[in-house]
């Protein structure tokens, strides 16, 4: 399998914040006393009199963002995922989500992956609170280049949007042109194949493109889908691939319980039910240590995908 | 006596924060002098008896100085100071930010900015429930000012008039994007504290003197709640991170490490 480069989704945030600043007049941008590490920042550098700072004031932050948006702006919102989600979820909830205003909510620092910050930093709910709010969009997208389409994607959508991204360089791995299109509610099929589903999203989309590869030695052909939107999830997608295959496998960085793995099982249970295992946090807090270490200890590497499938292959009698 | 513990502890944060290779020395750094005070002459507390019923409280509502506290606690002996080293590692006992349930000492876990004060309040009203004689201290970062809680705590405390309660804000001048007047101006603070009817302390945070000589007043203050304004330098001991916005959450390098411990009196 060819090597992956690794670059930053953050990066290709503040990239994307630009080049949107750029085109329309009407995009403005808060940050929470994090502009630097979540690339806000890079903004305000270039358009300083559209980038407000509201220092550690997140709640403030989210409604502000809401009074922007029904005065006909399009507001971004940035910080890390854990401040940006459980701390001011009435606000998205009462005043972004309920009016259905055109904020975009972008959470950097998501997952466990944070590492050496610990469980205090380790936002691993983020997707059920998001998902659960009826018109609010969900998206975690794969890599950097991916984060980018998406936050152009996320701009050119009328409404609340909620993006998810990490801290690391991570691999890219959408650089193929399956990916290029990128479509709010449209999962990519990274990788055909017949005998299994790999559902991936974020980080662990490569991780299951390398659980594949590894499958592939065991003669398990496997498919891989890159469920980078959450919220409208593409169930025929979904469907089509369980129908095809027979089994399927979701991976994510984030408690199993009630994330994408979770959407992933309500859909096939109600349309096409095929044996399924999900990879993910099991019902824990987070802790300090490296990300490798971490995801060792919280099951979320490529083994625990091989393993999921395995599993999901023997239930089928194979 | 406790200028010399203050530095062991600063050297211990700046190994702790190099051997993690992250960390917060520049607000772990300024709050220092304040917690050597807390731990060293101040508070009544019992290493050997964690869980003492009549021991004051102490939270650390900036919990990203964690290592100033972990070094506090490990001195007093909760814990082996040899267990230092293992923060940040994975299983270690000294999370990133505090962790009540894992470290012995830690009265409150904390990290996400502003939620300090209020656990504060809970503990102070209990003691009084309780009518027991311990005394509750939370610090506060001055950027932490930022958050509404800390309002609605301020409003709250003197509502209740707990007088058993005293709060420290960090009066370091710097939050994690800049100076805090720049990001979002705290002035006049003194005067907004003194409006939520809070008794107002403003002091030199390095000088242990007026660190005791507050603490003093606030015991005296009945009826109000009090905080001590406590005016410092972020990074204070190390040249290069004082008042160096970079170091708010930044490990030193080898170099860095090196010439810090010496400037700290480290062999
Ligand atoms: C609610 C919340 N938002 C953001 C952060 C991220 N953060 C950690 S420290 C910090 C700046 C803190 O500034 P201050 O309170 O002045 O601390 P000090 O200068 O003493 O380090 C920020 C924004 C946080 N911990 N909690
Ligand atoms: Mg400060």
């Amino acid at each position: 399998m060819k090597k992956w480069e690794l670059k930053n989704q953050r990066d290709a945030f503040g990239e994307a914040l630009v080049e949107l600043g750029e085109q329309r007049s009407d995009i403005v941008v808060a940050s929470a006393d994090l502009s630097c590490s979540v690339k806000t920042g890079v903004f305000a550098e270039h358009f300083p009199e559209r980038h407000f700072n509201f220092g550690i004031a997140e709640q403030n932050m989210i409604s502000a963002c809401a009074g922007f948006a029904a005065a006909g702006k399009t507001a971004f919102a940035s910080t890390f995922a854990i401040f940006v989600t459980g701390r001011v979820y009435d606000q998205i909830r009462q005043s972004v989500a309920y009016p259905k205003l055109d904020v975009k909510i972008v959470a950097t620092h998501a997952g466990i992956t944070v590492g050496g910050d610990g469980a205090t930093h380790q936002m691993i709910e983020d997707l059920a609170l998001m998902r659960v709010l009826p018109n609010m969009t969900v998206i975690v997208p794969a890599d950097a280049p991916e984060t980018k389409r998406a936050v152009m994607a996320a701009a050119e959508y009328k409404g609340p949007v909620y993006i998810r991204l990490g801290r690391a360089n991570i691999p890219v791995c959408t650089d193929i042109p399956e990916c290029q299109d990128f479509e709010i509610g449209k999962a990519s099929i990274m990788r055909e194949g017949a005998d299994i589903t790999l559902v991936g999203t974020g980080i662990m989309v490569a991780k299951c493109l390398e659980a594949a590869e590894d499958l592939k030695k065991h003669k398990i052909d496997a498919k891989v889908i890159n469920m980078s939107t959450i919220k409208p999830m593409d169930e025929k997608t979904l469907i089509k691939a369980a129908r095809e295959t027979g089994g399927m496998v979701t991976a994510e960085e984030h408690n199993v319980m009630v994330g994408m793995g979770s959407a992933v099982a309500m859909t096939l249970v109600e349309n096409f039910h095929v044996p399924m295992k999900r990879v993910g946090i099991r019902d824990s807090f987070g802790e300090s240590g490296t990300s490798d270490e971490l995801m060792e200890k919280y099951g979320l590497t490529v083994d625990h995908i091989v393993d999921a499938a395995h599993d999901v292959m023997k239930r089928r009698g194979r | 006596m406790l200028e010399e513990m203050a530095s062991k502890v600063r050297r211990h944060i700046i190994e702790m924060i190099y051997g993690a290779g992250s960390g917060h020395p520049g607000g772990s750094l300024s709050a220092t002098d304040v917690l050597v005070a807390l731990y060293f002459m101040e508070m009544n507390h019992r290493s050997e008896d964690p869980k003492w019923e009549d021991r004051d409280r102490f939270v650390l509502s900036k919990g990203h100085a964690a290592p100033t506290l972990y070094a506090c606690l490990a001195e007093s002996g909760y814990f082996p100071v040899d267990e230092l080293k293992t923060i940040r590692k994975i299983g270690s006992r000294l999370q990133g930010h505090p962790d009540m349930r894992k470290t012995p000492g830690v009265e409150a876990s904390t990290g996400s900015e502003g939620q300090g004060l209020s656990m504060g309040i809970g503990m102070a009203l209990a003691a009084k429930l309780d009518r027991k004689k311990y005394r509750t201290y939370v610090m506060l970062g001055d950027g932490e000012n930022n958050c509404g809680q800390i309002w609605e705590a301020a409003m709250s405390a003197s509502q209740f008039k707990i007088d058993n309660l005293v709060a420290i804000i960090d009066r370091n001048k710097l939050q994690l994007d800049g100076p805090t007047e720049k990001i979002m101006s705290l002035e006049p603070l003194g005067d907004k504290w003194k409006a939520f009817g809070w008794n107002v302390i403003e002091i030199e945070g390095h000088n242990f003197r007026e660190i005791l000589a507050a603490f003093k007043k606030a015991k005296e203050t009945k009826g109000h709640p009090s905080v001590i304004i406590a005016n410092t330098i972020k990074g204070k001991g190390v040249s290069f991170m004082e008042g160096a916005v970079g170091f708010h959450g930044k490990s030193p390098s080898k170099d860095e490490y090196e010439k810090a411990m010496k400037e700290l009196g480290g062999d």
